[in-house]
């Protein structure tokens, strides 16, 4: 029954009460195949129904919805370079991790975030009361709260990728990997996916992109492996992505045992206040 | 200045587009405004309890008056913080222990009715007789329980802050505990040396001295060992805050010690030393926030946590 916090996880459905597990599911975007087209951005939207993100000029490259957030679920980066052998484009399509071990979920106070059968983590609309507590706590900024007029959808709570649970309820591809012309997002079994970006990481190294490297795909890792995985040429950092992300839950048992503390010594020190003196 | 300068190395990094790599929570005054309330709500109920135990009847009156109308406002700034206020009562659907917040609502869930309940029974006066005395009767009782709670309601929002990926917040986990219950004892006595009079104060006054110093001991202690996340504590809102404070605080140490004798020294204090921890925790959340907005204090200690894993990065152990 213990929920695990921290380190390797080999069955997160498991782990959350599920006795009908689904095989994992994920994500494997291989960001030197991609094109930049934004298709998976328009085909999320349009599948989830999410608002629009603003209409704004940012002059960062064709990157115009600048991160991922409460109505930006995939989100393409563009990152130009002039270097010696011309100009380097990278372009990467973002998405949210999927944690093994997530804060986001972790420190919902309603239960609103819960981990789907297939592993993933998903905002239950119906239930989110819009605390916000889930935002400064993803070690990736994934999630945020919605914001925008009254009569905007699910205006006040915290939204993300759901890897289009829906879709996968009825066997289908999430919308993103589904939309994606060159296939630089792939959907599938997370076990399959990591031995996939291994494969193509090899085949990179081997042909001289010495560069390319795997983020999220090790289950060692600081949020126990991401159920969302990149295939990079460049750091993380980058990218916007955080280099060595550590699931700030890691530390809550250190973090109770101080406040106990703390909270002793208070009383300690109301009851000296009332012995130590005359007046 | 310098020195400070000189203790974090340059900060070389790359990002993208000068973006933040995590998010800041999206939480406005009324956070740092619950944190002061619900110190104030905590350290009264102890000092109310301690008040009543040992025969302080104006002390006790003042303290659980402070911890009703507290924790009162405490819920309205909670409740007005929500993206869906009218959902408040989601927050009661599951106890999590996983969540912060999810313990400080069964906290404050338990503490609440207790200390409203000794408040309460201090203005059973306005109330028809049979009431009145089934109220006096309660009062000690709930008094009491509320006492036992209320340290708990004080530290928790230590850990409530820390449990993100908020870098000046995250890291300061060890302290912040120690920070938010000295603010909270100083504000609490603060209350009882500016509304009791001088004659019942000696335990507030002495909880207060106590107070303000430990939360100045701790808060060195964790800036200094915060290393670059330190730094957004200096710069910005969350700097002229902090030198508000300090500048409040010295009023109130300076009047403090005329605050046995002197009626109006210890109102002078006493509202000095409430205005510090306020000043206090709104540059603690600004701080937090302040760090999170700039990815130099997410990506420099987690590349450095990469080139050397042992770590440069990592806070020497204690």
């Amino acid at each position: 029954m213990g929920h695990q916090l921290y380190g390797p996880e080999p069955d997160v459905a498991a782990d959350a009460g599920w006795q009908d597990a689904k095989p994992r599911k994920g994500f494997f975007t291989d960001t030197s195949i991609c094109i930049g087209c934004k298709a998976c951005e328009v085909a999320c939207k349009e599948w989830n129904g999410v608002p629009d993100d603003g209409f704004n000029l940012l002059g960062s490259s064709y990157d115009n919805t600048g991160a991922l957030g409460a109505s930006t679920w995939r989100h393409v980066a563009f990152i130009e370079s002039a270097g010696a052998d011309g100009v380097r484009w990278l372009m990467e399509s973002d998405v949210c991790k999927h944690c093994t071990h997530a804060a986001c979920l972790d420190v919902c106070p309603t239960g609103s975030l819960f981990r789907t059968e297939f592993g993933t983590v998903v905002v239950q609309d119906d239930i989110c009361n819009g605390c916000g507590y889930c935002v400064p706590a993803c070690p990736y900024g994934v999630i945020d709260r919605r914001t925008g007029d009254a009569g905007t959808k699910n205006v006040g709570i915290a939204q993300k990728c759901t890897l289009c649970y829906d879709r996968l309820q009825d066997g289908m591809t999430p919308a993103c990997a589904q939309a994606c012309p060159t296939e630089s997002i792939q959907f599938g079994d997370l076990s399959e996916l990591r031995s996939r970006a291994a494969a193509r990481l090899a085949t990179l190294h081997d042909t001289g992109v010495e560069q390319a490297q795997l983020y999220g795909h090790d289950p060692g890792d600081g949020v126990g492996g991401a159920g969302a995985m990149f295939l990079l040429l460049d750091e993380p950092e980058v990218y916007g992505l955080p280099p060595d992300p550590v699931v700030t839950t890691r530390d809550l048992p250190a973090m109770w045992k101080q406040a106990g503390l703390a909270a002793l010594t208070l009383f300690a020190g109301v009851v000296a206040s009332f012995l130590g003196g005359r007046a | 200045m310098s020195r400070e300068r000189r203790m974090v190395p340059n900060a070389e990094f790359r990002s993208y587009y000068g973006r933040p790599v995590v998010k800041a929570a999206p939480w406005t005054a009324e956070i740092p405004t619950y944190l002061f309330l619900g110190g104030v709500a905590g350290g009264s109920a102890v000092l109310g309890a301690g008040a009543d135990l040992t025969g302080r009847p104006a002390l006790r009156r003042v303290s659980r008056l402070g911890a009703l109308g507290a924790i009162t406002a405490s819920f309205a700034v909670l409740v007005h913080d929500l993206g869906r206020p009218t959902r408040f009562l989601n927050m009661l659907r599951v106890a999590k222990p996983t969540s912060p917040m999810s313990v400080g609502i069964w906290l404050l869930t338990t503490f609440g009715p207790l200390a409203g309940l000794a408040g309460a029974a201090e203005m059973r006066g306005l109330l028809p007789r049979p009431l009145a005395d089934l109220l006096g009767a309660s009062a000690r009782p709930a008094g009491l329980a509320a006492a036992a709670v209320a340290p708990a309601v004080v530290t928790y929002t230590a850990v409530l802050l820390a449990d993100t990926a908020t870098p000046s917040w995250h890291e300061a986990y060890r302290e912040l505990p120690f920070v938010f219950a000295g603010s909270a004892a100083s504000a609490a006595g603060g209350l009882g040396m500016l509304a009791a009079p001088v004659a019942e104060a000696g335990p507030a006054r002495r909880m207060a001295l106590g107070g303000v110093l430990a939360e100045m001991a701790a808060e060195r202690r964790m800036t200094s060992s915060l290393g670059l996340a330190a730094e957004p504590f200096q710069h910005g809102r969350a700097g002229t805050l902090m030198r508000a404070r300090k500048t409040v605080v010295a009023v109130g140490l300076a009047a403090t010690p005329l605050a046995s004798r002197s009626r109006a020294a210890a109102a002078v204090a006493g509202a000095a030393l409430l205005a510090g921890s306020a000043l206090g925790r709104f540059a603690i959340f600004e701080a937090g926030q302040q760090s999170a907005r700039d990815p130099k204090y997410t990506v420099v200690p987690q590349r450095e946590r990469l080139i050397s894993p042992a770590g440069s990065a990592d806070r020497p152990a204690r």
